[in-house]
């Protein structure tokens, strides 16, 4: 159980993860603004909380691992582990820009404390089932997370994996699905649905669990009881696409989209007017 | 680099695929970062004896390449060295994208190992005839590709390969394949092999094609033509140097090749000499077109890969001298 003070922290260090997820892409004037709004309290939790990780270190051998398949939202993460250490938060104002070590995408070999490039979808979950697979052959006492898209779930290698490792069960291997219910062209159901995606991995054999993507204290619970499970773990999450970006929120083509400097200040005095709850 | 080329050239007692398998069982007795991972094909490729030896290291991820590559690369981040196995078809054709991006990209260390390379897929048929695999590899920074020529020589490279940190791309016969080499033979991965000397013309060639090039010079030879041989193991990174000496003392080059003369060792071999030294040159290998079923010396005449036709296009290509 998270303490009410750490419940408050949490969400104050999600605030400021959103807002320089916001800068960071207000700088740019355009970018994948709705896919990094959606996994925010997620990150807040994982890096708030969670994870065993050493900004210092980031290659520290019996670290937590995450791999973000849905490498897109890297500015999202790129401004948890700005806020952490892992760099100068002044980088952040590099995104994209030529010679950046923070490219839209995530790139472990640009970025300290990326565990895996990824940005092709659908890869990012076989390669921590391999992590997974390598930490339990050394014996190491470490969780492997993977961050996932709904839209991503529509390639067949995504499903590979969980028929592999709901097979061959990876209790040190905890997957997050970031059920925002948009893609790029529009709204996931109205393009190929992937249905009730909670019960489609249980299928799989997998520990599978479906809880507000925004609510800090539900993904905190909901780990706790993956990390419990002998089998490998699955967590929904419920959220919204564009979340706290006021012109994004709830807009159908939110994916990645171009903004005016004016429009994204705007919209950062709309979030930091709102309460802390 | 000391090679002693045998007397005789008779298909070996030994399977390259059991070569190959017994020498990584032995080295992963001690080297404990060897992964053996498989696509449903553990009996046909023989992984299934180093599954047996390690069963925690010997996965057989069922039919499924794409993530067969992905779980590599995640193996290969904690420090292990994933050899992963299907024919050659799927291990590269089917899952490219994961080998740019999951293991390439990521500056990883995963061994990918194609078995039954062009027409060695033979009664698998065209839908299992990689011709293509080469060039797609090729494509692809820090990759290196090597198609061992037999087994003294692909028993020799294990240890290079372990060595060598970085994705690589091991185009693998399977079965019993023509001895070129006498055992303490030494090779080293980036340097092409002189098998013979000769003045006339240079046969760079590469897997079976070795085996036919040496018969083609036979046959040469009483046509009073005297043809260089050259070993072209490793495909990338192409040594420069043996290429450009033959051109030089030859004055001609005929690339031979069991893959799309597109992409492959002609094209590696071109691009070397059109930069360094231009000379005629006519390439042997399959001339952009599908495979087809067959038993395997069907096939060799079907895409004119035989020793007789590189007497023909030899002929053709000193009339151009």
């Amino acid at each position: 159980m998270l303490t009410e003070e750490k419940k408050k922290e949490i969400k104050k260090f999600a605030k400021s993860i959103r807002l320089e997820t916001m800068k960071e892409l207000g700088n740019l004037g355009f970018g994948h603004i709705g896919g990094s709004m959606s996994i925010v309290e997620l990150l807040a939790v994982l890096y708030g909380e969670v994870m065993n990780v050493d900004p210092k270190n980031p290659k520290m051998e019996d670290r937590d691992w995450l791999v973000v398949s849905k490498g897109h939202s890297g500015p999202a993460v790129y401004a948890t582990l700005a806020l952490k250490g892992f760099f100068d938060k002044e980088l952040l104002k590099t995104l994209n820009k030529g010679g950046t070590d923070l490219p839209s995408h995530c790139d472990r070999n640009h970025t300290p404390g990326i565990d895996m490039s990824t940005g092709s979808l659908g890869q990012g979950i076989s390669m921590a089932l391999g992590i997974a697979m390598g930490n339990a052959l050394d014996k190491r006492d470490n969780f492997v997370y993977a961050i996932l898209g709904d839209g991503e779930c529509q390639e067949g290698q995504v499903w590979e994996a969980f028929l592999y490792a709901g097979n061959h069960p990876m209790k040190n291997l905890i997957v997050f699905v970031d059920n925002n219910k948009q893609q790029l062209d529009g709204y996931t159901d109205d393009i190929n649905s992937i249905g009730d995606i909670r019960t489609k991995i249980e299928d799989f054999g997998w520990f599978s669990q479906e809880v507000d993507g925004h609510n800090v204290e539900q993904i905190y619970e909901a780990i706790k009881r993956a990390q419990s499970s002998d089998k490998s773990s699955a967590i929904v999450l419920d959220t919204i696409k564009g979340k706290g970006c006021s012109f994004a929120e709830g807009v159908e083509l939110n994916h990645h989209m171009k903004f005016k400097k004016e429009q994204m200040d705007e919209a950062i005095e709309v979030l930091l007017k709102e309460g802390d709850e | 680099m000391t090679v002693k080329i045998s007397k005789t050239h008779n298909k070996s007692k030994v399977l390259m695929k059991d070569v190959y398998i017994d020498n990584l069982i032995e080295r992963a007795k001690e080297d404990k970062r060897i992964v053996v991972l498989d696509a449903d094909l553990m009996n046909s490729n023989g992984t299934i004896k180093f599954k047996k030896a390690f069963p925690d290291r010997g996965i057989d991820v069922g039919i499924q390449e794409a993530n067969m590559i992905g779980m590599a690369a995640g193996l290969s981040a904690t420090g292990k060295i994933p050899f992963t196995h299907t024919f050659s078809c799927f291990n590269a054709r089917r899952a490219l994208d994961q080998i740019y991006l999951a293991v390439s990209y990521n500056k990883l260390n995963v061994k990918i190992v194609g078995t039954d390379p062009g027409v060695l897929a033979a009664y698998n048929g065209g839908t299992h005839m990689p011709l293509e695999d080469v060039g797609m590899m090729r494509g692809i920074p820090t990759m290196k590709i090597i198609e061992p020529t037999d087994p003294v020589m692909l028993d020799y490279l294990i240890d290079q390969i372990l060595q060598d940190y970085g994705p690589m791309y091991i185009r693998l016969q399977r079965k019993d394949a023509a001895e070129i080499y006498e055992k303490g033979s030494e090779f080293e991965i980036g340097k092409g092999v002189l098998v013979k000397d000769g003045t006339d013309l240079t046969i760079i060639a590469s897997g079976i094609m070795v085996e036919e090039a040496i018969k083609a010079s036979a046959i040469l030879e009483g046509k009073n033509i005297s043809a260089r041989i050259v070993d072209l193991f490793t495909l990338k990174p192409v040594d420069a140097e043996i290429i450009i000496e033959s051109a030089k003392k030859t004055g001609a080059i005929l690339t031979a090749e069991n893959h799309n003369v597109h992409n492959g060792l002609a094209s590696a071999v071109s691009e070397v000499l059109v930069k360094n030294y231009p000379v005629p040159l006519e390439m042997i290998g399959i001339q952009d077109l599908f495979g087809e079923v067959g038993q395997v010396d069907y096939l060799m005449k079907r895409f004119e890969l035989t020793a007789e036709d590189i007497v023909k296009k030899a002929e053709k290509l000193l009339a151009r001298k």
